[in-house]
């Protein structure tokens, strides 16, 4: 299996594809992530180190979730919103969640029109991506005031239960929360960038002073999704386990 | 144009994953909201989450199209997490029983007997 050279960084030769292919890769001495731009490549292994800091949470949250004595606070009630006198469970979390699924929709979206150097577009989805982004926050926001001014929910104790509920939700949601809220300021600097045609005109960004050009979209794709990455693993198993 | 051309697929590709994650994240809503308990309650969750994780790292982040170098430089290190994950059911049960040995209602033997 051989695999379409993708952009010009890559040699005119047909690359070796399945095992042979890595082979080939880490052996050449040379670049061994082809057909990706580098700075692609470091977001990557940065996501990956980022994988490993949110698996210690959960880890750490699986572990005294196990340990502890007292009996764990139901999340199911402990989130549920109460709409038109009924209790519903978990739904302020189920909306965080679509919420920031289309996010991630629309930040695909955005990656797509960026390659095809569809300025208008790539402006409006990234704007729309950072706004989904902000309700998200927003709605955390809410969701920690609930918690900590109506229900008492402190990092050291909570009346519903076990005392590491608070202190695990406190840390995972927060440092994911912290990581949306960086994440819609680079979607806007990015929107910025692209509105005042940086990346069409190859202009020196103001940090790194490398060029511009829409691969940098992607990267910032990669770490959008990677956010609602996490997400879909601390819905799993902070509030619905 | 010869710069620059990286990852295009077509638009309904994205809205088709787009469709799939909400058709599966309101499963994993429905199976909270129906009650499911015990192994199929967390069988179900986790298999969603998985197809989930699954879908935005290939198409989102456009893993299926990479080579194969960089799917598994990036995917197979998480690997290891299964160790640490070991680790802490193994401890986590460990204090547990050592907190119901010393801290708990302790032995049944009658107060007078003591």
């Amino acid at each position: 299996m051989t695999q379409p050279v993708m952009t010009s960084t890559a040699e005119s030769l047909p690359l070796p594809g399945g095992l042979q292919g890595i082979v080939a890769d880490w052996s050449s001495d040379q670049r061994a992530f082809k057909n990706v731009p580098w700075g692609k490549a470091m977001m990557w292994i940065f996501l990956l180190s980022d994988t490993f800091i949110f698996s210690c949470f959960l880890i750490s949250y699986m572990t005294v979730r196990i340990s502890t004595t007292v009996p764990w606070p139901n999340p199911s009630e402990v989130f549920g919103l109460t709409l038109f006198g009924k209790e519903i469970p978990l739904l302020l979390i189920a909306i965080m969640t679509f919420v920031l699924i289309s996010s991630s929709g629309t930040m695909a979206m955005a990656v797509k029109f960026g390659y095809e150097k569809n300025k208008k577009m790539t402006f409006i989805l990234l704007l729309i991506t950072a706004a989904l982004g902000a309700t998200f926050v927003g709605m955390q926001a809410f969701e920690w005031t609930k918690l900590i001014v109506h229900e008492g929910v402190r990092p050291w104790g909570n009346p519903m239960g076990a005392a590491q509920f608070g202190s695990s939700f406190f840390m995972i949601t927060g440092f994911h929360g912290t990581h949306v809220s960086i994440g819609v300021i680079f979607l806007l600097i990015m929107a910025a960038k692209v509105w005042r045609g940086d990346l069409d005109h190859e202009r020196p960004g103001f940090l790194t002073g490398r060029k511009g050009n829409y691969e940098i979209i992607e990267t910032m794709g990669l770490y959008w999704h990677f956010v609602d990455l996490v997400w879909v693993f601390i819905f799993a198993f902070f509030y619905l386990w | 144009m010869a710069h620059a051309q990286g990852q295009q697929h077509p638009i309904g590709i994205y809205l088709k994953i787009w469709g799939l994650l909400f058709i599966l994240s309101t499963a994993s809503y429905l199976v909270d909201y129906f009650h499911f308990q015990g192994y199929l309650r967390w069988f179900l969750i986790v298999l969603f989450m998985l197809l989930k994780a699954g879908l935005i790292v290939s198409f989102f982040m456009h893993m299926i199209w990479e080579r194969l170098a960089l799917m598994y430089a990036i995917l197979v290190p998480p690997l290891l997490l299964v160790v640490l994950l070991g680790i802490g059911v193994l401890e986590g049960n460990y204090t547990f029983f050592t907190r119901g040995a010393f801290f708990g209602p302790g032995p049944t033997v009658p107060a007078e007997h003591r």
